[in-house]
């Protein structure tokens, strides 16, 4: 079975109001044509669960521009003041998580697991209104796992079964994610044929995604 | 010498040998050109390498090799990418020896507040609260004060970081090492007094008999 999808047409079955999850920090490793492609199709009211909303130009940063995206899931949204003036004016709602509890929280999302118990946030803002657990005498904030309708992927390499390899910095979020959606769509620079990615070398196993798109 | 260079000098001493060090966004940065020589450590990046360097002069940027802020960084031999999990492993569980950070306000407690101003600047958070609660060192590197207005407070005023006690706080004043009995004054910048510290300070310095001259890398 070919994952090979086009573009517009896989972009077209992600419907208003979707919850997607996207690779990436600060633009580098965040699928640039389905960025470019949910932007030419005018998707409305995006949830967005992110690292960062990189920006104004720049990878999540031009859905923002967009006014696509009505909620943010991110841990830094410092580097894009159009971000913070959409949220100061009402526009865009924005939920601010620790970096490594929105790491975790989405592999739990995708591995199964009922929360995450980390001692990051204790006895600050962030634990507000959540649950802690004392284990051996310390203290822990009981985090929840996170889930989307769409994971939009960004990868270096995949073959024809949807196996995926990544390149450095450009990996971060993704393979996180890749576990954490119903739908998991990975835009690759290069697909090759089966076998070439040696079973060592893949990082995203074929079996969770679901279509592959190039940048045409 | 500027106040950053000075407070990176001294916070290159800090550092030792097999160290595995993860810089903050901008003075921090400055740190990982002060590395005294035969001082050989990995500096981790939280978007996922160990073994990050300043691009090599004429060397062309990647554009999947970044540091944190997005910027093209360089990879050291021996250098490995992993995904934001892996990264906050690392951080979290242990296996991270010092973590230096800009700071807003500490206070007596050696508790950092460094991620935002409500109501002025709501960046969010990013990796520090991860930093700050699972380094094996965190130390504090910034200002003794904001344009005159003391940054080292009885208690800080701004939402913390982590309630976790740093262990240094090194400015262009002074070092000072949070402890159990409240913030004890180590070093002295050279030409500045104890006096002057202590007016730049609002919180109550703990002051032993001899408080030298802080050292500096080269």
């Amino acid at each position: 079975m070919s994952k090979l999808a086009q573009l517009a047409e896989i972009t077209a079955s992600i419907p208003d109001g979707a919850v997607l999850m996207i690779g990436g920090f600060m633009g580098v490793g965040t699928p640039p044509a389905l960025i470019d492609e949910l932007i030419r199709q005018g998707k409305r009211g995006l949830t967005v669960i992110a690292n960062d909303t990189a920006r104004p130009g720049v990878g999540i940063g031009k859905l923002i521009d967009a006014g696509l995206v009505r909620k943010v899931i991110a841990s830094h949204i410092g580097t894009n003041p159009e971000t913070q003036r959409q949220m100061i004016a009402g526009e865009i709602e924005v939920d601010l998580v620790p970096q490594g509890t929105l790491a975790e929280q989405v592999r739990a999302g995708g591995c199964g697991l009922g929360a995450v118990v980390t001692p990051t946030g204790v006895g600050t803002v962030v634990a507000e209104g959540k649950r802690t657990i004392e284990i051996d005498g310390v203290t822990f904030l009981v985090e929840l796992p996170l889930r989307a309708d769409f994971a939009l992927i960004n990868a270096k390499r995949a073959d024809y079964r949807g196996n995926l390899e990544y390149a450095l910095t450009a990996r971060n979020f993704n393979p996180l994610m890749a576990m954490a959606a119903t739908t998991v769509i990975a835009e690759v620079e290069e697909i090759v044929p089966v076998g070439v990615i040696a079973p060592d070398m893949v990082v995203t196993p074929h079996a969770v995604v679901d279509h592959l798109v190039t940048q045409e | 010498m500027d106040e950053k260079t000075l407070i990176a000098k001294r916070v290159a001493l800090e550092l030792s040998d097999g160290d595995l060090v993860n810089l903050g966004i901008g003075l921090p940065t400055l740190v990982a050109r002060y590395l005294p020589p035969g001082i050989d450590v990995s500096f981790q990046s939280e978007n996922g390498i160990i073994g990050m360097q300043a691009l090599p002069a004429g060397q062309p940027p990647l554009k999947d090799l970044t540091d944190a802020g997005g910027t093209p960084i360089g990879a050291t031999p021996g250098a490995c990418a992993f995904d934001s999990a892996m990264s906050f492993g690392l951080i979290r569980g242990g296996h991270l020896d010092v973590t230096v950070l800009g700071g807003l306000q500490v206070d007596e407690l050696g508790q950092l507040a460094n991620w935002m101003v409500p109501g002025k600047m709501v960046p969010g958070m990013g990796g520090a609260m991860d930093l700050v609660s699972g380094a094996k060192r965190v130390i504090v590197a910034m200002t003794h004060t904001a344009k005159g207005t003391a940054k080292i407070l009885k208690r800080c005023t701004l939402p913390l970081t982590s309630v976790r006690r740093v262990d240094l706080i090194v400015t262009e004043l002074a070092v000072i090492e949070p402890t159990a009995d409240g913030l004890l004054l180590r070093e002295t910048a050279p030409g500045v007094t104890i006096a002057e510290v202590v007016a730049a300070t609002e919180a109550r310095l703990i002051i032993p008999p001899d408080v030298p001259t802080m050292p500096l890398a080269a």
